[in-house]
């Protein structure tokens, strides 16, 4: 029984539902637009990765990665005897002469470099990373870009995508590498690597916006298991402390 | 009845489509952390004393490191003492992750599971209150952790003084321990944020990553048992300020300065680089390596669970 004046109940529970839907509707809508190339790539709902920022190194890998690491010195990694093989042959002077001082700047090795970053969208679907440290830049292409099949790089193709669940931060995978140096005492990857790195943003309750990035090599062809770690840069204000130096075979 | 009543065999026309599309939306419901996290510790767990290399040590922190000697260690009543949380970024050992609910499903606590060496951290989500700053402070600290979006995020305080290396660089009980749980798959990063007003000039940054793994991780021994290792009761071994013998054991090791092995916030900065550049000399073959020289069995230390190919 229902009173003349008062709402039909089940009308307004309906109506209610039809409103959640259409609401959902446009929710999905716009993240559609986020998953589909351009309006896709940029930060609406993700974290804003753009700006500089500088590497913090305060683990106990200081010594593989602030100064170079003596020759021979392999410790925590696991090597194939082909990858061992390379290492033990490394030669610095010999890299410099073929003009290969670039070999420990690759993608696989360059985040660990201390240095600055300055990330920013050079389109709609591709976000450019450029690094001091060795001059690099990297390139992280989002939608349906296709690797290239032909020249290999120090840095790679990079295909990018924003992760929808864990801890929803950027997914980037890295294959056509050149053959470079996970270590700057010639610990080797090949060509044939994969690199997968996630990229988290933290907001310290200081104030301090820190970026994770945290990486796993796998290379049957130089490692046994794959190279796995994870480093850390700090958000800063704007570009000074921006040195960009020359690839260094020794330093 | 009426007609848009939920019945067998009939449709609620708008519920169905709100089911459909919600199937379809990311979920951003709390990440299960739960299993057995092996360790993939790549870097340097070869532990020299005085290396502070890389921690935002304050003077004063640097005269507590300093004064150290390892054999404190071998005091009786410290013999068995545990390492405080800070263990989980210096320590080579894997995780293993459990929660606990309440009847409602609600996750009451998380807790990663001890080390031998390492009291288990419980995290407590039920909403309760941090200690008064007057509570004891324990080994294991108190815990308290919350959801930032799809991470979960721990607070540690009332940790009793403890190591930030176990070559006796350390942090002072007024230290906090902020931790992300960073999943990414069958990835785990830890990225933590060590804050101590005593003994370093900048909070402490540590990230370290996990994967999971179907083995089990295990304790490695079993309870510690107190015994004699030769300090005389009463003696507290240490050294006086400028006379730890240690203090170039990373300029003879690596050719690493003292001015970096001692730390410093300036020591986590790419610009260090460059003070320390022109005095160094690559060596030219390694001796000091853990005994962990070249070769296809290099790897990850003993106990460690490392992942396999995939």
């Amino acid at each position: 029984m229902r009173f003349i004046g008062m709402p039909d109940t089940t009308l307004v529970r309906s109506s209610g539902l039809w409103l959640a839907v259409a609401g959902l509707l446009i929710i999905q809508a716009l993240m559609a637009a986020q998953t589909r190339g351009a309006d896709a790539a940029k930060p609406a709902t993700h974290p804003d990765l753009t700006g500089y920022w500088v590497s913090v190194v305060t683990t106990l890998d200081w010594r593989f990665r602030m100064v170079v690491p003596p020759k021979g010195d392999y410790f925590g990694l696991r090597m194939t005897p082909a990858g061992v093989k390379i290492a033990d042959a490394w030669d610095p002077a010999r890299d410099e002469a073929a003009g290969e001082q670039c070999k420990s700047y690759g993608a696989a090795a360059i985040m660990r470099v201390p240095g600055r970053l300055h990330i920013a969208w050079s389109d709609d679907t591709t976000l450019r990373v450029d690094i001091d440290a060795g001059t690099q830049t990297r390139l992280f292409h989002f939608g349906d870009w296709k690797e290239r099949a032909t020249d290999l790089t120090w840095q790679g193709d990079s295909i990018a995508q924003w992760e929808t669940t864990g801890s929803g931060g950027l997914k980037v995978v890295t294959t056509h590498m050149r053959s470079g140096y996970l270590r700057k005492n010639g610990v080797p990857y090949s060509e044939n690597a994969i690199m997968t790195e996630y990229f988290d943003m933290i907001r310290e309750s200081n104030g301090d916006v820190r970026l994770i990035v945290s990486s796993n090599v796998d290379d049957p062809t130089y490692l046994q298991q794959p190279y796995t770690n994870s480093v850390q840069f700090k958000k800063q204000p704007d570009g000074s402390g921006w040195d960009t130096t020359p690839c260094s075979a020794r330093w | 009845m009426h007609s848009s009543s939920i019945l067998p065999g009939k449709i609620h026309l708008p519920l169905f489509a709100l089911l459909l599309i919600t199937a379809r939306l990311p979920a951003f419901a709390e990440i299960d952390l739960t299993g057995s996290w092996a360790s993939v510790s790549q870097g340097d767990d070869i532990l020299l004393l005085a290396d502070y290399t890389g921690i935002p040590y304050s003077e004063a922190g640097r005269a507590k490191a300093l004064s150290y000697s390892q054999s404190q260690m071998s005091v009786p009543e410290r013999v068995c003492l545990f390492y405080p949380q800070t263990q989980l970024f210096g320590g080579p050992f894997g995780l293993r992750i459990s929660k606990d609910t309440a009847p409602d499903g609600k996750v009451v606590a998380w807790t990663l599971a001890g080390w031998e060496d390492r009291a288990p951290m419980t995290i407590w989500m039920d909403g309760r209150p941090q200690p008064s700053k007057n509570a004891p402070h324990e080994r294991t600290g108190f815990t308290t952790g919350h959801w930032e979006g799809d991470a979960l995020v721990s607070y540690t305080t009332h940790m009793k003084t403890g190591f930030i290396r176990r070559n006796g660089a350390q942090h002072s009980d007024q230290a906090a321990l902020t931790i992300h749980f960073l999943r990414h798959g069958d990835l785990l990063t830890l990225a933590a944020t060590l804050d101590d007003p005593i003994y370093l000039s900048e909070p402490l940054y540590w990230s370290r990553s996990f994967h999971q793994t179907r083995n089990q991780v295990e304790q490695l021994d079993g309870p510690c048992v107190q015994g004699d290792e030769g300090v005389e009761e009463g003696v507290v071994p240490h050294y006086l300020p400028g006379q730890n013998p240690f203090i170039d054991e990373m300029n003879k090791a690596f050719h690493i300065p003292v001015v970096a092995s001692q730390g410093g916030a300036a020591t986590m900065y790419p610009e260090f680089r460059k003070k320390i550049k022109d005095g160094f000399v690559i060596i030219d073959k390694c001796t000091r390596c853990g005994g962990r020289g070249p070769g296809p069995g290099t790897g990850p230390p003993p106990g460690d669970s490392s992942p396999p190919r995939r």
